[in-house]
């Protein structure tokens, strides 16, 4: 028997075989159910699907619901279910960091997180970054210095800049390049950014308060 | 009537300031709605099937299985059975689903036979593809033969550049929407509001009129965008399908790179005649081009140069590969690298400065000669040419060479036609309402320059609307011609709103409205300026209809020319064991007439010569000889430049006398022109050879080296 076999659906007892069996519902089908655990090399696993699972998240202080399909990323989950659709897809395969957001304080690509890998963890994306209408220092400093174009990388931009200057408040024009160097635009606007980060930096060490 | 001009510099409140760009608070907030984030009530997933072979019969397509699956809510064949397959990617069928997952699984349940074709993507031989390089095309001019033979020195070089892609971060796409039978709602990622309502009307037999399309954002377009596409059309298909419940298609990124943009290659042999002291008389060509099946144009060489005697030959190479787009600047950064390529490598065999060599020929440039002067001077000092700048091939030791690289470029970039209605309402606000779009070039910002600096009112007193073709009628963004149109229509609305508004206010200040003037958010009389109404009160004067003008271009008044000149310069290092070509520093400087947002103007640079780093140094479209396919469909290994990449940028815009009279001149395209010949020259000045082929790659570096004789011969 395989462990897929020895599946138990949590707390009914059934098999999974035995329980598609008996409601004759097809794997193509989606339906939502929640996780089941199953033992891999004697540890609990987690094993989601396959048809639609709920998924709570925790997205810039506020928790969201939805019931997505195992397989979906955060990014599509962001977009598609909770229209939070300023992480954009465009490479859609961890190259260009236009889908960027923060999960438990880490940048993260979320075209390549499954949105059931987001549950329990803090996400903030680009609209969380602005206090009620008031703007971030870093989101004035990116409009003074013009660091946006057609603005599709923008929103991956500043949150890649928000979290590298949480980490690096005071960095040099080369840790600039090196830090921010997992962001593509096509526009051409890292002439911008870089004078955006650096007037960002210098805001911070101004004493501002810079969230 | 008013008279149709800009103001005075001592004039202007606004124009030709560093202004922000009025909707950057949206982008940075993420707020700002791209086609791609419009998330419709009821909305379906579209996807589609392309084709895997460059070039096929299609035999046969079985929808069924996907027509069975659940949540799939319709199903169209694009291309029916019989048909020939033209490209790799090429689409053939398409679904529309509940959700993104299903519309995938549909569209991988869908099966088509295909009877295999001989296909061809070869772009760089016209010797190795037979019959598709179609005959060449020859021409003349003055008499090349016997320039030559008096010419005092020759020199033959190979330039090229293969073929790129657009990549667009938000790739190509739409929602499409029936409300009823008869109205079609399009939300759309486009360069041309304005037009494709038309365009769709044939295929989908439905009125214009009935067809509203809007865009509030757009995520780069470059060219490829004026659409619709085979796509959009299909995707209003699949909407009546399903009872009119909206479909969205937006490419996925492996189609964005293999159908939704191109630019053409370019290859060609230069022969160039001279005189000793650096003059060119003679100019001998053979190039070629593709751009998918319909061949490849020749592009304008000699460049900006026009040498007396010219003998030109091209061929156009056919390829099984989605067609050309034009692509900023159209034919431009591939003129001006033959041409500009040749001129350097004419200079070195001469062992004469380029700056020099270029001096001597450039009147041969014409009626922009003494723009150029003055260009070439100030970018020298940018960047420190006459210090800087040695022989070719850099002597120092150590595998790191330095090189310095120029070029000149030009461009038309008059203004498109362009209507728009400027209202002033009775409580003093102001909208300016156009059909038009903003690429992210500033255009929204650039409207409300116009009309607060006509009007002497603050900035965020005017209301721009654009994006939608209930508006007036604006051309379509390409050719550098949209903020010429936008900016006269609007000035020239303005101005007439303006003399409307004076003949209401005129009695209350017991004067002709000929003698008033907008100053300084009043109306006042110019004759007497201690007589005034503040703007609010002069507009209290309108009664409850507000005044609503229409603005046009092409109108009169010379508010917008045609025809630009700037220069570039480029430092590089060049590691002659590994092949990197690393960027130093660039300059730009630029000539534009009148500017109307130096902020955005500079980013403009900043930008083309970002994209022309990419295109000089990583960019390639790789085409798979055997199977047709791109190789690269994806941004792991299509590259564009990172923030790392780029070097030092420094920008200079020409403005004031000489330049501002003028008028408005468009800017998208110029300065994305010439970065190619800068880099490529500047790599040869480092290290001694002409690596004759863009992208600049470390294996096109080396193989350069190799061929001279190896990496250590690289100094001589």
């Amino acid at each position: 028997m395989s462990d897929d076999e020895k599946v138990k659906e949590k707390g009914s007892g059934l098999s999974r075989r035995t329980f598609l069996k008996a409601s004759g519902i097809s794997l193509s089908v989606p339906l939502v159910m929640g996780h089941r655990v199953v033992k891999v090399a004697g540890a609990p696993v987690k094993v989601f699907g396959p048809g639609k699972v709920p998924v709570s998240l925790l997205i810039n202080g506020k928790k969201y619901q939805a019931t997505v399909e195992p397989r979906v990323t955060l990014l599509e989950a962001l977009r598609h279910e909770l229209d939070l659709t300023g992480a954009k897809r465009v490479c859609d395969r961890g190259t260009c960091g236009a889908c960027t957001v923060i999960v438990d304080g880490k940048l993260v690509y979320s075209c390549s997180m499954l949105a059931i890998e987001g549950e329990g963890k803090a996400i903030t994306t680009v609209e969380g970054l602005m206090q009620g209408d008031r703007l971030h220092p870093l989101q004035q400093a990116f409009i003074d210095n013009d660091a946006q174009q057609c603005g599709f990388c923008t929103p991956g931009f500043v949150v890649a800049c928000k979290a590298f200057l949480d980490k690096n408040p005071n960095p040099t024009a080369e840790e600039i390049n090196k830090g921010l160097g997992g962001n593509l635009c096509r526009c051409g606007t890292y002439v911008g950014v870089r004078a955006a980060v650096a007037q960002a930096a210098k805001g911070r060490r101004g004493g501002r308060r810079n969230g | 009537m008013a008279d149709y001009k800009w103001p005075e510099a001592e004039k202007r409140t606004h124009l030709g300031k560093s202004i922000s760009r009025i909707d950057g608070a949206d982008k940075v907030s993420g707020r700002a709605k791209y086609t791609y984030d419009i998330n419709r009530p009821g909305m379906l997933y579209g996807k589609v099937v392309r084709s895997k072979y460059a070039r096929a019969k299609i035999v046969s397509i079985d929808t069924s299985a996907a027509e069975k699956m659940a949540g799939v809510k319709a199903v169209h064949v694009i291309i029916e059975p019989g048909s020939e397959i033209r490209w790799a990617g090429e689409e053939i069928v398409a679904v529309a689903a509940v959700d993104e997952p299903t519309a995938e699984d549909a569209a991988r349940a869908i099966k088509i036979k295909y009877e295999k074709l001989a296909h061809n993507v070869i772009d760089t031989d016209p010797k190795a593809v037979g019959d598709n390089a179609r005959p060449p095309s020859e021409q003349t001019v003055g008499d090349a033969d016997k320039a030559f033979k008096e010419a005092e020195v020759t020199v033959e070089g190979f330039y090229g550049l293969t073929s790129i892609t657009h990549c667009c971060l938000e790739s190509h796409g739409s929602i499409t929407e029936w409300e009823g039978d008869k109205n079609l709602l399009v939300h759309i990622s486009t360069q041309a509001v304005s037009q494709i309502a038309g365009q769709l009307a044939g295929p989908l037999e439905t009125p214009a009129g009935n067809i509203r399309v809007k865009q509030d954002h757009i995520g780069g377009g470059f060219g490829s965008k004026f659409g619709p596409d085979r796509w959009d059309i299909t995707g209003a298909r699949l909407s009546k399908k399903a009872g009119g419940k909206p479909v969205k298609i937006m490419l996925e990124r492996d189609a964005e790179l293999m159908v939704a943009g191109m630019r053409p290659p370019a290859y060609a042999r230069v022969k160039l005649g001279a005189m000793k002291d650096g003059r060119v008389v003679a100019w001998e060509s053979e190039s070629w081009s593709s751009g998918g099946l319909g061949g490849g144009g020749s592009p304008p060489i000699p460049y900006v140069f026009v040498v007396p005697n010219q003998k030109r030959k091209h061929t156009a190479i056919a390829t099984n590969v989605g067609s050309a787009r034009a692509w900023r600047a159209p034919a431009h950064p591939q003129a001006c690298l033959i041409t500009m390529g040749a001129l350097e490598d004419l200079a070195a065999k001469l062992n004469m400065d380029p700056y020099d060599l270029f001096l001597k020929n450039i009147d041969l440039t014409g009626a922009r000669a003494d723009v150029y002067r003055e260009e070439m001077k100030i970018a020298a000092d940018l960047i420190g040419w006459k210090a800087k700048w040695h022989p070719r091939g850099d002597k120092n030791a150590g595998p790191v060479k330095r090189g310095l690289g120029l070029s000149i470029h030009t461009w038309g970039g008059g203004g498109h036609a362009s209507d728009c209605d400027i209202t002033i309402q009775p409580d003093g606000s102001v909208e300016v309402k156009m059909g038009t779009q903003d690429l992210g070039v500033g255009t929204r910002t650039a409207l409300r320059i116009v009309a607060a600096d006509t009007f002497a009112i603050p900035l965020d007193s005017v209301n721009v609307l654009i994006g939608d073709n209930r508006y007036p009628a604006s051309g379509g963004s390409g050719g550098s011609t949209t903020i010429g149109g936008i900016s006269a229509s609007t000035r020239r609305g303005s101005l007439d709103a303006l003399d409307a508004l004076f003949a209401k206010v005129a009695p209350s200040l017991g004067a002709q409205p000929a003698d008033l003037e907008a100053f300084q958010g009043t109306i006042r009389v110019k004759s007497d300026p201690s007589k005034s109404v503040t703007w609010k009160q002069a507009c209290a004067k309108i009664g409850a209809t507000p005044i609503t003008v229409r603005g046009k271009n092409p109108g009169p008044g010379t508010l917008t020319s045609s025809g630009v000149g700037g220069v570039q310069m480029a430092d590089v290092s060049v590691d002659v064991e590994t092949g990197i070509v690393k960027i130093n520093k660039i300059v730009a400087v630029q000539d534009c007439g009148l500017v109307v947002n130096k902020k955005l103007a500079e980013s403009q640079c900043y930008g083309a010569l970002i994209m022309g780093v990419a295109y000089s140094l990583y960019e390639e479209k790789v085409m798979d000889v055997k199977t047709g396919r791109m190789l690269n469909p994806n941004m792991e290994f299509y590259k564009l430049a990172g923030i790392a990449d780029i070097g030092e940028l420094v920008v200079h815009m020409m403005t004031g006398k000489g330049y501002d009279e003028r008028g408005v001149i468009g800017l998208g395209e110029p300065p994305v022109v010439s970065p190619g010949a800068v880099i490529s020259n500047a790599v040869a000045n480092a290290i001694g050879v002409r690596v004759p082929t863009l992208p600049l790659t470390p294996d096109r570096v080396l193989e350069a080296l190799e061929k001279k004789g190896g990496t250590n011969n690289a100094s001589i």
